[in-house]
């Protein structure tokens, strides 16, 4: 694209200059006084003050509440992503070897409810996760169990529902990766004499790993900002970051606090992003290159 | 790859994908079968089949308001998201020019930034601003956090075209905007089409950042279904959810016609 458009200096900036102007207006504005925000001073008589303080960073960076509110959150987003990691490989390999027919049909079916609204899959859970709800009732008739299980408002319903809202984005990625795999190293593999499973530990898997790894950040970032499906699934008693900005701002009314929560969460997953594309360019170098 | 079809899997291999395939269609189909319940709460089995739950709709005016709103911010979101996207993507993929990449890592950084932190950032801008309850500013938010699709979109139709038809209209005298109207948006017409469709849905989707800046009054549709749920436990929330349920399905089935369903989902080519 040498030609001589290419030059022509302000033509670009005319044609980005809408979209510039509403992300600067409705984007970095907002965020910058969200910034400012948290460090405004809450009294609980008169609402959120002018002047400014680090109290707001200091009770959650040294309260043992938050600790254990932020602690809670990345286990629960530690747990899907290592579900979604034992469910959608294996699953995404076995479409692999379909035939493409198949692989459409259910691909569509596997990918299709991203599309629906999280407030709905997250509905269906609450139906299936009751104690008089389907998982139980089929546990209960098996003889598994002799009580229900309590898995609504419980960090195991909410793991298991988040767990089906983000898997898509697992097999997305693993799929993206095993398409640029080379099947004849392992057919390779196969003839001098490795076994299936040996195949996929010493060749397959290396292979897909840097798609896992991308799978896992999206993953693991997405659960730990998801809000509908723990406040529904989770209540009261399952309190994550997410719910708890939300009680914050639209119940205690403390926005300062509130904003300085979503800081933190905002900044606790740029590191989580950054950290892991960090591994990942220094593991996978040999493997790109 | 060789001997592909479903016979390459073991037997083991197509228990475990149907029992996946179980569980993701799961939560969706009970929705749909406990919709059709004629008892007055969500239970499951149920004897008795009924569509009292969908004229039960028509009775919870906020869920009907909600639809309506959700719908109109839908499409002027979609719309305001692909006026200000195309002219950013023909910048991106037709120029190269210094802030290229960090003008890309703008438009893309709705999708980075967890929605909370969103909502929270507007609920604040918007009580300083005296917004609170605002159609129009709910709509331009809602475009705002649907331009990174429409972008991904109409920049997938435009890269790896051929100028060529271009170039020749304009040495024969037509000038940009014909050039453009002529040539280069019947071209990229698909994208763009998809990138709306898809900035729809996202934008009729959305919940955690509305939640914060929905007003009793200016409530989208998952929002209200939100509050619902976490209230109170009666059916109408699962025909509500049956038919958005289905609604969707036709909204993918445009959108595979309009540019393929993998390519929207999978984002290659």
């Amino acid at each position: 694209m040498s030609d001589a458009s290419a030059r022509t200096g302000s033509q670009p900036w005319l044609l980005s200059f809408p979209s510039i102007a509403l992300f600067l207006g409705l984007l970095v504005v907002p965020l910058a006084l969200t910034a400012i925000l948290s460090f405004n001073v809450f009294d609980s008589m008169a609402g959120t003050q002018d002047e400014f303080t680090a109290d707001n960073y200091i009770e959650i960076l040294t309260d043992r509440y938050y600790f254990e509110l932020f602690l809670r959150t990345a286990l629960m987003s530690g747990g899907v992503t290592l579900l979604c990691i034992l469910v959608g490989v294996p699953e995404t390999i076995i479409l692999s070897r379909m035939q493409p027919r198949y692989q459409g049909i259910f691909f569509v079916m596997i990918l299709g409810p991203l599309l629906i609204s999280v407030v709905v899959r997250t509905l269906g859970w609450s139906i299936l996760l009751g104690r008089e709800g389907l998982i139980n009732r089929a546990l209960v008739e098996l003889g598994l169990i002799q009580t229900p299980l309590q898995l609504m408002y419980s960090m195991t319903g909410v793991v298991i529902a988040l767990t089906h809202v983000m898997l898509p984005f697992m097999v997305i990625a693993v799929w993206s990766t095993l398409q640029k795999l080379d099947g004849q190293v392992a057919d390779a593999a196969r003839s001098l004499g490795a076994g299936s499973f040996t195949t996929f530990r010493r060749v397959i898997l290396p292979q897909l790993l840097p798609g896992i790894l991308s799978g896992s950040i999206i993953v693991f970032t997405l659960s730990a900002s998801a809000f509908a499906t723990p406040a529904l699934i989770g209540g009261r008693r399952v309190k994550v970051v997410t719910t708890s900005i939300y009680d914050e701002f639209l119940s205690t009314m403390n926005w300062p606090l509130g904003a300085a929560i979503a800081i933190l969460l905002l900044i606790g997953i740029a590191c989580v992003v950054m950290g892991s594309n960090r591994i990942i360019e220094r593991k996978f170098k040999q493997v790109f290159s | 790859m060789k001997d592909k079809g479903l016979g390459s899997n073991g037997i083991g291999s197509l228990i475990f994908h149907t029992l996946f395939m179980i569980f993701i269609i799961a939560p969706l189909a009970v929705i749909i079968l406990v919709s059709f319940s004629d008892k007055g709460y969500i239970s499951m089995p149920f004897d008795g089949v009924s569509l009292r739950w969908y004229r039960a709709i028509l009775d919870a005016p906020e869920l009907m308001n909600a639809l309506w709103i959700s719908i109109w911010i839908g499409l002027g979101a979609a719309t305001v998201a692909s006026l200000v996207a195309v002219p950013a993507a023909i910048a991106i993929a037709r120029y190269r020019f210094a802030g290229r990449d960090a003008l890309m890592a703008l438009l893309l950084s709705p999708l980075m930034i967890p929605h909370v932190v969103l909502g929270v950032a507007f609920l604040r801008f918007f009580s300083l601003m005296g917004w609170s309850g605002s159609f129009m500013a709910l709509l331009l938010v809602h475009a705002l956090i649907v331009v990174p699709f429409s972008l991904r979109l109409t920049l997938g139709a435009i890269i790896g075209l051929s100028r060529d038809a271009e170039l020749a209209a304009r040495s024969l005298g037509a000038s940009r905007w014909v050039a453009f109207r002529r040539i280069l948006l019947p071209l990229i017409l698909p994208g763009v089409a998809g990138g709306w469709v898809l900035s729809f849905i996202q934008s009729f989707d959305e919940v955690t950042m509305t939640v914060f800046i929905a007003t009793p009054g200016m409530t989208t549709l998952p929002v209200a279904l939100y509050h619902r749920v976490s209230m109170l436990t009666d059916p109408v929330t699962t025909s509500v959810s049956a038919i958005m349920i289905v609604g969707t399905m036709v909204m993918m089935f445009i959108l595979d016609r309009l540019v393929g369903i993998d390519r929207v989902l999978i984002g290659k080519k």
